[in-house]
C-alpha cells in the first residue's frame, strides 16, 4: 500500500500555540483539520511537510454562532457534515449547506472541514498521481518538474480550484479570518484566491484560517450547481454559484454574482453575466445573457475528468440553470 | 453411476436462498485474505516498475538501494530468465524485466525489506538507465509501424494474432439477402477494478518447500508458472489461493508479483509479503480489450440472417496474456443467440505499450454482443420490424449445432424475451420507430438486447485431456463431511456451491460441511475461477464424488438394517427405509457402518466436458458444456441539454438451467448489471498517448466507476430450464447477464433522442455532439467510421453442418496459422 513519509504530527490545544507552533515550523509545517486531502496528498509526496500540526482540537475553530439577521460565523474546523446538517445553515443559508453536501462522500464529509475545503489544494490529473506516475512524465510545474502538462507552452500553472464552496463563498461575499504571530486580518473570499495552480492562495504558510463569515441575509438569494460524473466522490469539474439581490421579492436585480469554479486555478468572476443581470428583472432573456457570458468566460484546460470543449459548453447551461432556481 | 441423485425429485437444500458459507466471516472481517498474512520474520516487497513506456534497460545499479540499513535482498531480472505467460502460445512474460520495459507499470527490480516504508525508499535508490525506443499506442499504429517491434513474436511487426474463419459461404448468403448492412463500433477498454488489491505472501521452508498465499483466481495455472521459472519440482510448491476481495478475471494470469516474492523468499529464507497499490491494480490490469469492430450481416425482409462477417481489431496491450482466446472470442458467440447459417469472422490483435489486456466478466464477447445488438436494432428500423420480434423469431434452437460446431443444449432466451418484454410493459412503451407519435415522452427511452455466454471452455488452458476439476470427500466417523476442491471462492460462491450440493445428496446440512479449497498441497486440481465454469464442472464432479460416498453409505445401512439398498434414502441427516421411514440409523451412525465395512470412507469425483463437435484450428474456443442466456431491457431517461444519460431501470432474464442457490444468483445478475452500466456510461482505461503514453488515472477516485446513486432499479427474472450438462441442471451466471446490458442502453439512448452512440462508454460529450448533428440535419451517430486495412489470411473455411460439414476445416493449398 502506499505509505506516509515520515513527519512530526502536534496538536495545538490553544489558538496561540497554534500559530506559534506554525511559526517555529517554518516553511516545512502545515495546518491539519481533518486531513482527508492533506494525507493522500502526502501519500503520494505531493506535500512532505516535515510538521504537521492539528488545529481540531481548538475551540474557536469548532463553533457556528450567529443567524440569517446577523450574520454567521463558522469556525474552520466544523466539519463538513456539521455545516450541512446544521438546522440554521441551513433554513438560512440553504445554498451554503447545499453546495457542503456535495461535496466527497458522507465518510470523508465527517472528518473534512469547511476550512480544509476553503483551502483545498488546486487539483491537476498530471499532479494528483502518485511519485512513480509523476516520474513517468519527469514530473509537472507544480511539483518536481519544470512544465505544465496542460499548456507546455505555459509559464503558469493551471491546477484547477476544486473545492464546491469557494465559489459559493466568493458569490455571497464571505469574509475569511486569518490568524498568526504577526496579527489578525479579515479579507473578502474573492481576495483570498489567486489564478496561479501553485501559489493559487493570497495567504501566508504561517496564517491559519480561524471562521468564515457568512453576510447577513438581507433579500438576497443563491444557488449552487456542480458538474461532475457521479453522484457521490467526485471533486466538481465545473461548479457555478449564482448570487441575485433584488429590490422586491420578483423585482428588479440591484446586485448579482455569478461564479465558476472548477474550470481554472482560481473562481472565475464573471463580471459580463452581472452586467447583464444587474437593473433587470430575472427573466428568461437576462439569464440567457448571463449565461452566455459564463460560456465566452469558462476556459477549462484538459486536467479533470470529462473534455474540455463539453465542460466549457456546461457552463452555458449550469449557468441557466444555476440562476433560473432564483427566478422562480 | 446416474446423475439422478433425489430418487422423488425433491430437493432439500438445491434452489433454496441459503446464506453462503463463509458470509458470516466475511461480514465480521474474520475472512483472511492474501494481505491479512502475517509471519513470524517476514519482510516486505516492493516492485520499482518502469516510467519509461517502451525502452531497452542499459543498466540496473541498486547499489545505493543495497545500501540502506533494513534492505535484505534485491532482485533484478537476469536472476529470472525463463519466460511465463498464462497461454502456451504466449509465453511471453518475464517476472522483471531483462532487457527491455514494454509499458508505464513493467516491473524491472524488486526489494525485500524488513518493513514497508525501508522497502519504498530502497526502490527509490535503484538507478535504471534506459535507451528509450518509439512507442506504439494505438491499434492504427501497431497495423502500420513495423519497427520498433514491442516483441520478437507474432504475426508480424507489432501484429500479434490474426485469424481467419469462414463457415460456409458467406458471399451466398449476402447474395440470398434482401437487405445488407453494415456498421461500425469501437468498444473501449475498461478495467476490473476489484475492491482487494492483489497482494501475495511467499515462505520457503528449511526443508525446501515453497508456500505461496495469492489473491489468485487459478491457483494450479500459478502453481505451474512457479515450477516452471523458478526451475523447482511442481511437487515442492503449494499454492493456496487466498479467499478474492472481487477477481472478474483480474486474478487470473500467473502474476511477476508472485513469481517475485517466491524468489525473494527462497533467496532470503524469511517469508515475504507484497501487496500491490491500486495503480499497481492497474497496471496488472489484464482487463477489456478495446475493440474496433466491423459487423456486416445480410438479413431477409422478415429479418432473418442470411449471412454475416465480423472483424474485430483489439489493442492488446504490451503482453499475450490471454489474449489470443480473447481474440477469438471476440468472433465465437455471434451464432448461439440467433440463427447465423453462413458466418465470416476475422480478428486482429496489436501489441501497444499499455497494461496487458485479458479476461474480463464476459471475455472477449461484450465487445461484439454491443455491436451485433446496435446492429440489429439498426436492421429492425430499417425492415421496420419490431426489435423484439427479430430477434424473438429468429432464434437458434435447442438441441442444435451452430454454423461454427457450437452445440446448443437447453435454449431459454425465447423465455427470457418474454418476461422482460412483459415486464417492462415493452408493447406500451415502444413506438414502432415512429418518432412523432411516440408512446414515451422525448427524451425517454427503452431499447432492448439479448446474450448468450459460455458455461466454462470446453478446452483447459493447456493441452491435456485429465478432468477438469476434481473433488474429493473425506467422511468422518463422528459424521462430519470434508469436501475439497482446487476451486477458488472469488466471492460468486463457488465454496458455497460444493457445500450445497454434498448436502443435497448426502442429506445433511450444507452448515455440516467443511469446505477446503484452492490449495494445491490438500485438494484436487480445478483449474480456477474463470469462464464461468465453477458451478458447471465442480458441481458435477462433487455429484459424482457425493454418489459415490452415498453408495457405501447404503450399502453398509442396507445390510445393518436388513433392507433393500433401493428402499434407502438420505435426509435430515439420516439414512433411512422410505416404505418404513422411523427404520433407519442417523448419518453419523451410517458412517461408522461404512467404515466399519469398507475402511476409511473417502471418495473422489471429477469432471471432463462433452467433447467439441468442431474440429478445425481455432475450434477450440467457444465449445462449451452448456449457454446462459440472457435479455434485458433498459429504460433511459436522455437530458437534452447537456447529453447525460440517467438509466433508470434495467429488466433482466437469465436462463440459469436451475439455481443451485437462487440468492446467489440474482446477486450475480445484479452485479453484472451494475458492471455493465458502468461500461457503457463511463468506465475507460485511457492514456496519454502524447504524454509517454502514461496511464490517464490510475486511481479509483478519477477511473469512474458507477456508485450506488448510478445503480438503477433493476428487476430480474430466473428462468429455469434445466440443462442436461449442468448439476442439477444449472447453468452459469457469474458473466452473461453483463452481455445484454450495455447494448440495451445504447438502444434506448436512441429511442430517447434519436442518436446513435456506437462507441463506448456513451459519454454526455458524445450524445451532446450526435445530437448537434441531428439538429444540423446530418448523421445523428458518433462513432468510428471506418477500419484499418489490414491483410488477412486467406479464411480456413470449413463446411457448417446444414452444408454437411464434419467439423474439419476444408483443404486448402497454403496454410496461414
Amino acid at each position: 500500500m502506499m505509505r506516509l513519509p515520515k513527519f512530526e504530527y502536534r496538536v495545538a490545544r490553544e489558538i496561540r500555540d497554534a500559530v506559534r507552533m506554525i511559526a517555529d515550523a517554518g516553511p516545512a509545517g502545515q495546518f491539519v483539520a481533518g486531513g482527508t486531502d492533506l494525507y493522500p496528498n502526502m501519500k503520494r509526496r505531493q506535500q512532505t511537510p516535515r510538521t504537521v500540526i492539528s488545529v481540531t482540537r481548538l475551540s474557536e475553530l469548532n463553533q457556528i454562532t450567529g443567524d440569517g439577521s446577523s450574520g454567521v460565523k463558522i469556525g474552520a474546523s466544523v466539519t463538513l457534515t456539521d455545516v450541512c446538517e446544521h438546522p440554521m445553515i441551513k433554513r438560512d443559508y440553504p445554498v451554503v449547506a447545499h453546495a457542503a453536501r456535495t461535496i466527497s462522500t458522507p465518510i470523508l464529509r465527517n472528518m473534512g472541514t469547511i476550512g480544509g475545503n476553503l483551502l483545498l489544494d488546486t487539483r491537476c490529473n498530471y499532479y494528483d498521481q502518485n511519485y512513480e506516475w509523476r516520474k513517468g512524465i519527469n514530473f509537472c510545474l507544480k511539483k518536481d518538474g519544470d512544465v505544465c502538462w496542460v499548456a507546455p507552452g505555459s509559464s503558469k500553472c493551471w491546477a484547477v480550484q476544486s473545492s464546491d464552496l469557494v465559489p459559493v463563498m466568493v458569490a455571497i461575499g464571505a469574509k475569511l479570518r486569518f490568524l498568526s504571530t504577526l496579527g489578525e486580518r479579515v479579507v473578502e473570499a474573492a481576495g483570498v484566491y489567486n489564478d496561479d495552480g501553485i501559489d493559487y492562495l493570497h495567504k501566508r504558510a504561517d496564517e491559519l484560517l480561524v471562521d468564515i463569515h457568512l453576510p447577513p441575509t438581507n433579500g438576497w438569494r443563491a444557488s449552487y450547481q456542480k458538474l461532475r460524473r457521479r453522484g457521490a466522490f467526485d471533486f466538481p469539474v465545473l461548479g457555478v454559484a449564482a448570487y441575485v439581490k433584488t429590490d422586491r421579492p420578483g423585482g428588479t436585480v440591484i446586485d448579482a454574482k455569478v461564479v465558476l469554479g472548477g474550470i481554472a486555478p482560481a473562481p472565475v468572476q464573471v463580471t459580463e453575466a452581472e452586467l447583464a443581470l444587474v437593473g433587470e428583472r430575472l427573466d428568461r432573456d437576462q439569464i440567457l445573457a448571463a449565461a452566455e457570458a459564463a460560456y465566452i468566460k469558462a476556459r477549462p484546460l484538459d486536467n479533470t475528468d470529462f473534455v474540455m470543449n463539453w465542460r466549457k459548453q456546461m457552463a452555458r447551461e449550469y449557468t441557466i440553470r444555476a440562476l433560473e432556481s432564483l427566478s422562480s | 453411476m446416474s446423475k439422478k441423485t433425489s430418487k422423488n425429485g425433491d430437493l432439500n437444500v438445491v434452489g433454496k436462498p441459503f446464506r453462503k458459507v463463509d458470509a458470516r466471516a466475511k461480514c465480521v472481517g474474520q475472512t483472511k485474505f492474501a494481505d491479512d498474512i502475517f509471519l513470524p520474520r517476514m519482510l516486505y516487497c516492493k516492485m520499482l516498475r518502469s516510467h519509461e513506456p517502451h525502452a531497452l534497460i542499459k543498466k540496473i545499479d541498486t547499489s545505493k538501494a543495497e545500501k540502506l540499513p533494513g534492505v535484505i535482498a534485491i532482485l533484478t531480472g537476469k536472476e529470472l530468465p525463463i519466460p511465463y505467460g498464462i497461454l502456451p502460445v504466449s509465453q511471453d512474460e518475464h517476472a522483471l524485466c531483462i532487457d527491455k520495459v514494454r509499458f508505464i507499470g513493467d516491473p524491472v527490480a524488486a526489494v525485500a525489506a524488513v518493513d514497508e516504508d525501508v522497502a519504498f525508499d530502497a526502490m527509490n535508490l535503484i538507478v535504471v538507465e534506459y535507451v528509450r525506443l518509439n512507442t506504439i499506442s494505438t491499434i492504427e499504429e501497431a497495423l502500420l509501424i513495423e519497427e520498433p517491434r514491442i516483441h520478437e513474436y507474432g504475426d508480424g511487426g507489432n501484429v500479434h494474432k490474426k485469424v481467419s474463419l469462414e463457415f460456409g459461404d458467406v458471399q451466398q448468403g449476402f447474395r440470398d439477402a434482401d437487405l445488407i448492412r453494415e456498421d461500425t463500433f469501437f468498444y473501449e477498454g475498461n478495467t476490473h477494478l476489484p475492491m482487494e488489491q492483489h497482494a501475495a505472501v511467499a515462505h520457503f521452508d528449511a526443508d525446501g518447500k515453497l508456500t505461496l498465499w495469492s489473491s489468485t483466481q487459478t491457483p494450479h495455472y500459478v502453481h505451474r508458472a512457479l515450477a516452471k521459472v523458478l526451475e523447482m519440482p511442481a511437487s515442492h510448491i503449494r499454492v493456496i489461493a487466498t479467499p478474492n476481495g472481487g477477481g472478474f478475471g483480474g486474478k487470473s494470469d500467473p502474476f511477476n508479483h508472485e513469481i517475485v516474492v517466491a524468489k525473494l523468499a527462497i533467496m532470503t529464507g524469511r517469508p515475504v509479503k507484497v501487496t500491490l497499490t491500486r495503480e499497481e491494480v492497474f497496471y496488472c490490469h489484464r482487463g477489456r480489450h478495446p475493440v474496433l469492430m466491423k459487423v456486416k450481416t445480410g438479413v431477409k425482409k422478415n429479418g432473418a440472417i442470411t449471412g454475416m462477417h465480423f472483424q474485430s481489431f483489439l489493442d492488446g496491450g504490451a503482453y499475450g496474456s490471454y489474449g489470443v482466446a480473447s481474440t477469438f472470442y471476440t468472433g465465437a458467440l455471434q451464432t448461439v443467440t440467433y440463427d447465423v447459417p453462413r458466418y465470416k469472422f476475422e480478428g486482429v490483435r496489436c501489441f501497444t505499450n499499455k497494461p496487458p489486456c485479458g479476461p474480463k466478466r464476459g471475455h472477449g464477447t461484450p465487445q461484439p454482443r454491443y455491436a451485433l445488438e446496435v446492429h440489429l436494432d439498426k436492421i429492425a428500423e430499417q425492415l421496420k420490424l419490431d426489435p423484439v420480434e427479430i430477434r424473438r423469431q429468429h432464434l437458434v434452437k435447442p438441441n442444435s449445432l451452430t454454423a461454427n460446431y457450437l452445440r446448443i443444449g437447453s435454449m431459454g432466451l425465447g423465455t427470457c424475451i418474454d418476461k422482460v418484454v412483459k415486464g417492462s410493459d415493452w408493447k406500451n412503451k415502444f413506438s414502432g420507430w415512429d418518432r412523432p407519435n411516440r408512446k414515451l415522452p422525448e427524451g425517454k427511452g427503452i431499447g432492448i438486447a439479448c446474450s448468450s455466454y459460455i458455461c466454462g471452455a470446453g478446452l483447459p488452458i493447456y493441452w491435456n485431456s485429465m478432468p477438469q476439476s476434481g473433488v474429493q470427500l473425506r467422511l468422518d466417523r463422528q459424521g462430519g463431511v470434508c469436501v475439497m476442491c482446487g476451486s477458488i471462492d472469488i466471492g460468486q460462491g463457488s465454496d458455497s456451491i460444493l457445500a450445497y450440493i454434498v448436502a443435497e445428496v448426502l442429506g445433511i446440512d450444507p452448515f455440516d460441511i467443511r469446505v477446503v479449497t484452492a490449495d494445491t498441497d490438500l485438494t484436487p486440481v480445478d483449474l480456477g475461477s474463470y469462464s464461468s465454469r465453477v458451478t458447471l464442472m465442480t458441481g458435477n464432479a462433487a455429484i459424482q464424488a457425493a454418489e459415490r460416498a452415498r453408495e457405501l453409505l447404503v450399502i453398509a445401512v442396507a445390510e445393518k438394517l436388513g433392507v433393500p439398498i433401493e428402499n434407502l434414502s438420505l435426509a435430515e441427516r439420516r439414512v433411512f427405509d422410505v416404505e418404513n421411514p422411523e427404520t433407519g440409523v442417523s448419518f453419523a451412525e451410517a458412517v461408522v457402518l461404512a467404515e466399519s465395512k469398507f475402511g476409511t470412507i473417502g471418495t473422489v469425483g471429477s469432471y471432463s466436458p462433452p467433447p467439441s463437435p468442431g474440429k478445425y484450428k481455432g475450434a477450440g474456443v467457444g465449445p462449451s458444456p452448456a449457454y446462459s442466456y440472457s435479455a434485458s431491457v433498459a429504460e433511459v431517461d436522455v437530458d437534452s441539454a447537456t447529453g447525460i444519460v440517467t438509466v433508470e431501470r434495467i429488466w433482466i432474464a437469465h436462463d440459469i438451467g436451475k439455481s443451485i442457490n437462487p440468492m446467489l444468483v440474482m446477486g450475480q445478475v445484479e452485479g453484472s448489471v451494475y458492471m455493465g452500466l458502468g461500461e457503457i456510461l463511463m468506465e475507460e482505461m485511457t492514456y496519454r498517448t502524447n504524454r509517454n503514453v502514461v496511464h490517464k488515472f490510475p486511481s479509483m477516485l478519477e477511473y469512474k466507476s458507477p456508485t450506488t446513486m448510478e445503480m438503477c432499479d433493476v428487476k430480474t427474472y430466473l428462468i429455469e430450464d434445466a440443462d442436461p450438462n449442468g448439476p442439477f441442471g444449472a447453468k452459469e451466471v457469474g458473466q452473461g447477464p453483463l452481455l445484454p446490458v450495455p447494448p440495451a442502453v445504447a438502444n434506448a439512448v436512441y429511442d430517447a433522442v434519436g442518436v446513435r452512440i456506437d462507441e463506448v462508454p456513451i459519454t454526455p460529450e458524445k450524445v451532446l455532439k450526435a445530437l448537434r448533428e441531428k439538429a444540423r440535419g446530418r448523421d445523428p451517430r458518433y462513432g468510428p467510421l471506418s477500419v484499418p486495412t489490414v491483410s488477412w489470411p486467406e479464411p480456413l473455411k470449413v463446411l457448417t453442418p446444414a452444408e454437411g460439414g464434419d467439423g474439419k476445416e476444408m483443404p486448402r493449398v497454403a496454410v496461414h496459422s
